[in-house]
């Protein structure tokens, strides 16, 4: 299925390289014992939309089980679509491809243009192959190169994440977490993909060695034209390096805002509950603590919003329907009926 | 300045192994004073939390406590070295999980699967405190329901898999809360919660100090914590404490270069357009630590023939009660000192 996207979000915005629309993946919930009945599910990705431009690095935030890894794992078909579409244009002409509902054989030659960075560079590494194999890997799958061009390839690649062309022999156990990290960036971008995935990529890695890999990306985002989904809960990183984010509750983007926008006036009350969580490190200025309550169990969501059981605005109208995002100021979106 | 409940001097912990003896804890000297919360930080594999467990003498083989005193000040007014007593010593069974307690950093792991919460938290009041059943099952109760679990008398006879994990936490701090004990260790407590929970866990944390005037020490990698929770900070790296002081000299106006350059690499404190700047290089192996001052190799400030060979640098005592282990700390604090950080 190709053509052109039904709806944008903005008419007057330039052409997405990733148009998400109306996303949804549910897993199924079967009740334990001899008979496999089916008793429920649970709504891991709800309704999610949203457009990645070209050139740019939008922000999933969220705490765990919002719902942020799934989105960004269906939309790269690691998981199968419930319902709903991503419209992908990998070449930036305008010919867009609905990714939901490709079949493998018609996927295969686009996943060298939407490629992941993983959270953990010791799980995420086959500790059986060499730097230079893992790097190479993607190129012998599509089949691209072969033999001395290979080897420029992946030579080149790694001296571009700041590595060495000797380290090519060496296995993944002999280099440090920022080093590891620095080969999983190196094997996703040797495909030269329009759109990456960053889930989480920096977590895992202590703050010296964090700002190393954050300038890393941004410097091969200018150089490389990328376009980043990056996923993280950490709000400082996410403010560093995105320019728009979008605040995942309970599988459902709650608020889509620019990034200065989003963390100087946020709208929706969560995000101004998680922004005000945010520990600062600041002994002068004191985080306030929040009232108590829990992430809402997308297996058993309440009635209308589901932030509503925390929320101290939360009114009658609230428990109705869950809201879709509106756009309250150009560019920044909210779901909430009392904004 | 209040007693100390906690005196480490010259701890020294190695891990022994075929390629050779890992230095992990290496001549590290603490105090912790009554009543205070201290913040160990440092990035992972510098020797904080191997500090934190030899308290409770938890080294496993093949590591083991070279030498150094950890003196623990009772409030009964005796003092007992916990690094020289036996491992089966009655002292040191007083001491762990009573006097001393310890909240773990993965709440999946710290619980039993197979015991219920209740069973699991009366055994702490069984041990030490020989109460009965009932007597137990009121205190255990009354506990969680401090530490903000809703229903404690239904989440008393559950599993842990049925809770979340910041209730899970929640029941670790009740567990290690029980006894009452006048040094609480929390090693990451909030390390694997998400921000909203982590921003209870530690009000909660600082409330329940605050009430029962106990110390806690508090080992993270998280600044942003420290800032927040802390009263004093010491900075470790590769099993060296580098930078001590109030958290308002350390997070506000750090001297130590690798202090300043932790502080200058979060993001979130500069422009977006900014490169965000870093220490350059890696932590290198506890195997192969550089001669001389162990930061040198990353250092922007390290001085050729004075940084880089003979024995570590010595802690230096500031006018400002603060102390910095640099060999050149007086040009630092000549450079930096008087300057408070840009917020």
């Amino acid at each position: 299925m190709s053509g052109t996207v039904p709806g944008f979000l903005s008419p007057d915005a330039p052409r997405p390289l990733l148009a998400v629309r109306d996303l949804c993946k549910f897993f199924p919930v079967y009740r334990s014992g001899l008979i496999h009945r089916r008793i429920g599910e649970v709504r891991a990705v709800n309704r999610v939309s949203f457009d990645l431009y070209p050139h740019e690095t939008l922000g999933l935030v969220g705490e765990s089980g919002c719902g942020k890894s799934t989105t960004v794992r269906t939309i790269l078909r690691a998981l199968d679509f419930t319902s709903g579409e991503a419209w992908f244009d990998p070449a930036g002409n305008g010919e867009y491809v609905e990714l939901g509902g490709l079949s493998a054989k018609r996927l295969k030659p686009l996943r060298q243009s939407m490629q992941m960075i993983f959270q953990d560079p010791f799980a995420s590494l086959n500790p059986r192959m060499t730097v230079g194999q893992i790097i190479a890997e993607p190129l012998h799958i599509h089949r691209l190169a072969s033999g001395s061009e290979l080897d420029d390839r992946v030579d080149e690649m790694l001296l571009r994440v700041g590595m060495k062309p000797e380290h090519k022999s060496r296995y993944p156990h002999a280099f440090s977490g920022g080093q590891r990290q620095r080969i999983g960036i190196a094997r996703a971008l040797i495909m030269n993909p329009a759109l990456v995935v960053a889930d989480e990529a920096v977590s895992a890695l202590d703050v010296s060695v964090q700002a190393q890999v954050i300038n890393l990306l941004d410097e091969l985002k200018q150089t490389m034209g990328l376009s980043y989904i990056f996923v993280a809960h950490d709000l400082c990183v996410v403010r560093h390096i995105c320019d728009r984010v979008a605040v995942m509750y309970a599988g459902r983007i709650v608020e889509l805002a620019p990034t200065e926008e989003l963390f100087e006036n946020p709208v929706h009350p969560y995000t101004r509950l998680l922004l005000a969580s945010a520990p600062v490190p600041d002994p002068d200025c004191q985080v306030v603590p929040p009232p108590p309550g829990e992430v809402a169990d997308a297996g058993a969501l309440p009635p209308g919003c589901a932030f509503g059981p925390r929320c101290s605005e939360c009114g009658g109208a609230c428990r109705e329907a869950a809201p879709d995002l509106r756009e309250v100021s150009p560019g920044h979106w909210v779901a909430c009926v009392c904004r | 300045m209040e007693p100390n409940v906690l005196e480490i001097r010259n701890l020294k912990v190695s891990f022994f192994s075929d390629e050779g003896e890992t230095r992990a804890v290496n001549d590290v000297c603490l105090s912790v004073p009554r009543g205070r919360i201290m913040a160990l930080v440092g990035e992972s594999g510098c020797g904080k939390s191997v500090t934190s467990y030899s308290i409770l003498r938890l080294i496993q083989k093949p590591g083991r406590i070279v030498g150094g005193e950890i003196l623990f000040h009772g409030r009964d007014g005796r003092s007992v070295d916990i690094a020289a007593l036996t491992e089966k010593d009655q002292q040191l069974y007083d001491i762990r999980g009573d006097r001393i307690a310890m909240i773990f950093q993965e709440p999946m792991t710290a619980l039993s699967p197979v015991h219920t919460i209740g069973n699991q938290l009366c055994e702490v009041l069984y041990l030490h405190r020989k109460l009965s059943r009932a007597e137990a099952e009121k205190q255990v109760i009354a506990m969680l329901g401090r530490v903000g679990i809703p229903a404690p008398e239904r989440r008393f006879r559950q599993y842990p898999f049925e809770l979340s994990g910041g209730m899970r936490q929640r029941v670790v701090i009740a567990m290690a809360m029980l006894s009452e004990p006048e040094l609480l260790i929390a090693d990451e407590p909030t390390t694997a919660l998400d921000v909203t929970i982590q921003a209870q866990v530690l009000a909660l944390m600082k409330e329940l100090q605050h009430d029962a005037g106990n110390s806690v020490l508090l080992i993270t990698h998280d600044l942003a914590v420290v800032a927040q929770t802390a009263d004093l900070v010491a900075v470790m790296y590769l099993g060296r404490i580098v930078e001590r002081g109030s958290v308002r000299q350390i997070v506000k106006n750090p001297l130590h270069p690798y202090t300043r350059g932790l502080f200058q690499s979060l993001p979130g404190m500069h422009p977006r357009s900014e490169k965000l700047p870093s220490i350059r290089g890696s932590v290198p192996s506890l195997l192969d630590i550089p001669a001389g001052c162990p930061f040198h190799p990353r250092c922007d400030f390290a001085q050729a023939g004075l940084c880089d060979c003979g024995a570590p640098p010595p802690e230096t005592v500031l006018p400002d009660g603060r102390s910095c282990c640099c060999f050149r700390a007086a040009e630092m604090v000549a450079r930096f000192g008087g300057q408070e950080e840009k917020k």
